[in-house]
């Protein structure tokens, strides 16, 4: 077990460096000039200051050195200054990953406890109208566009039934709860400011509905198939000769055995939340990680593009190494093997 | 004469169901794949609405008109008109030809470079095959949009160089499975035989072995130009796909998201990604639950 960690991590190290060598070539050897992206054309137009510019940022220094001054200060925990915020890209970071940590984590929720159950219950009743009813919401659900899904509630629950809050974390007549975890939920709890958390929690409702979607989707049909796959096996026969309830069957024996591909996926499904929320905080004005990725993308601001992928590829590494791992705990063969 | 009629009797008897459980099995075929079916007849429809967009379309996508701004659908303009006063429904027309032809472009040339890819570094193994398949992790590590995005915005704005982004994004999926494909193929028999004929690798590898994995590649390409469809209309929408003033579903939507009280602008184009991302997704399950052995026989 040790020896599996300790390999694990290293290939990840390896995965992580050579991830942000990637990420440092994309940004630097592709056609588009920073400059002209930030300065005006004013200025763009006098080479002092272009010249200035480029000696600010060490844009003028060979790409090699470019790099290792990137990683030197990544070993430092220092993401570099983004170009259009001005401030630590690792600031910018922290400041806006709580909302998205928050809404996502509210997404994956809700599609794990929808999507299992419903999950088992196609599998269970297979071929019934709850399985193709399933079957339908799962892959119109993995079909629609996130931005349109948003656009659609948002005019309708918010536009035009008004029974939801508009986009934001909080209607404007309430501040933000003293900053403990960056979670609206939390915080406001941790101060007692129920009305905040009401508020917040109601906000969250569109948004995170929108993003789980797609996962509800995906998690739907894995533990649907998993589960098939579990209750064909030798020892639900066995169970059912026992004289063992059904439901027990399903419960305790089919459905830890269906759970392995469901954690794959659940990692997956985590990363794929991720990129939806580029979309979903795009139009329900959540100030989180999506809607700061896609302004640094637009904008050419290298530190903060590399800062933020560089972020993400790991978090997926991480992912995936969690998976890997709670494979051991939930089967113990793998250990063995 | 009378005996081989007999026999061709008999044979008939052996070889073909009866009419009636013939139409039973059809049935009962179409009951298990009617979503499989819808599927196709969407993907089907879209497509002849690209083709002939624009002879169909009522209006030229293009002609703007500020005294017909923002009119709600109605007998002249179906789904209504846009801040310009451009006709939805024909840019909806027309706009399913971007979608498509970016959904089809992406899947192919990455599916061809991925199983070049994958087919190469399989065949030769090694060392070579290590540093390919490495480098395949190495963009499996990042989460395509974001990828993608990045890229896309580095390019330029334009729908070629988002397809290219895409394409970066988008091959290694096809040179995993192509991998694992080769490897299954490339001890056969037949295999072996070519080399003792004296062919060389590459002849081998793209005359022999690659038409016999070609069937789960067909099958994983179908299922993912709706997926691709998906992000391309994604990264339009963000900006980073067409440039304006061309209709393209993603950036329709993008245009029409503030206008809450003219629902339409916003929403007919994103029931157009809808529809079609789900008739390739249906087409592609289908197909898929066919193939499988396993489900097939239950």
């Amino acid at each position: 077990m040790i020896r599996y960690l300790i390999t694990r991590l290293a290939s990840m190290v390896v995965m992580i460096v050579l991830a942000t060598l990637v990420v440092f070539l994309i940004s630097h050897l592709v056609p588009a000039d920073p400059i002209l992206a930030q300065l005006g054309d004013m200025q763009a137009a006098n080479p002092a200051m272009v010249a200035a510019y480029r000696a600010r940022w060490g844009l003028d220094l060979p790409i090699w050195q470019q790099y290792f001054i990137f990683l030197e200060g990544l070993v430092q925990g220092n993401f570099g200054i983004s170009i259009s915020t001005q401030r630590p890209v690792l600031d910018d970071i922290l400041q806006y990953a709580p909302a998205t940590i928050e809404l996502s984590t509210i997404a994956f929720l809700l599609s794990v406890i929808v999507g299992v159950p419903l999950g088992v219950i196609a599998a269970v009743k297979r071929d019934s109208w709850i399985d193709h009813l399933a079957r339908l919401l799962s892959l119109v659900g993995v079909s629609a566009p996130t931005f349109w899904l948003a656009f659609v509630v948002l005019a309708l629950f918010y536009g035009g039934l008004q029974i939801a809050p508009g986009p934001g974390r909080l209607d404007v007549i309430y501040l933000p709860p003293p900053f403990v975890t960056g979670l609206y939920l939390v915080d406001s709890a941790l101060a007692g400011q129920w009305d905040v958390f009401r508020n917040a929690a109601a906000h969250l409702v569109l948004p995170s509905t929108v993003l789980a979607a797609t996962t509800l989707g995906l998690i739907t049909r894995t533990t649907r198939a998993a589960m098939l796959e579990a209750l064909g096996q030798d020892y639900v026969r066995v169970g059912r000769a026992k004289g063992l309830k059904e439901r027990t069957i399903i419960v305790r024996h089919a459905l830890p055995n269906a759970l392995i591909p469901v954690v794959t996926l659940g990692g997956l499904a985590y990363a794929v939340l991720l990129s939806g929320t580029v979309l979903t905080e795009t139009i329900f004005s959540w100030p989180g990680l999506g809607r700061y990725t896609f302004r640094s993308a637009v904008s050419l601001d290298f530190p903060a593009i590399m800062g933020i992928t560089f972020l993400v590829a790991v978090v997926y590494l991480v992912i995936n190494l969690i998976v890997d791992l709670s494979y051991a705990l939930l089967d113990p063969r793998v250990v063995r093997q | 004469m009378s005996a081989l009629a007999g026999t061709q009797d008999q044979a008939r008897g052996v070889g073909e169901t009866p009419p009636v459980d013939r139409q039973r099995r059809l049935r009962r075929q179409l009951r298990r794949y009617w979503l499989a079916v819808l599927g196709a007849a969407l993907v089907l429809a879209w497509i002849v609405i690209a083709i002939l967009a624009p002879h169909i379309a009522p209006y030229p996508y293009e002609q703007i008109d500020l005294t017909q701004r923002l009119l709600p659908p109605s007998a002249e303009h179906w789904l209504g008109t846009d801040m310009l006063g451009r006709d939805v429904f024909s840019r909806l027309l027309v706009g399913s030809r971007i979608s498509l032809l970016a959904g089809f472009s992406v899947v192919l040339i990455g599916a061809v470079a991925g199983t070049l890819i994958g087919g190469i570094a399989a065949y030769a193994g090694g060392r070579v095959e290590e540093l390919m398949m490495r480098l395949t992790d190495l963009v499996l590590c990042f989460p395509p949009i974001i990828l993608a995005m990045a890229i896309a915005a580095a390019l330029g704005i334009g729908a070629t160089n988002t397809v290219i982004a895409m394409l970066v994004v988008w091959w290694p999926k096809f040179a995993r499975l192509a991998r694992s494909l080769v490897i299954v193929q490339r001890n056969q028999e037949y295999v072996e035989a070519a080399v003792t004929i004296g062919y060389g690798p590459g002849r081998i590898l793209l005359r022999h072995i690659m038409p016999n994995s070609m069937g789960p590649m067909v099958v994983l390409v179908t299922l993912d130009v709706g997926q691709a469809i998906l992000t391309f209309s994604g990264l339009s929408f963000l900006g980073l796909g067409v440039i304006p003033p061309v209709p393209e579903w993603g950036a329709m939507v993008a245009e029409g998201r503030e206008l809450i009280q003219q629902w339409w602008v916003a929403a007919f184009p994103g029931f157009a990604i809808l529809t079609v991302v789900m008739g390739f997704n249906f087409l592609g399950d289908g197909v898929r639950d066919w193939l499988d052995p396993r489900s097939r026989t239950r």
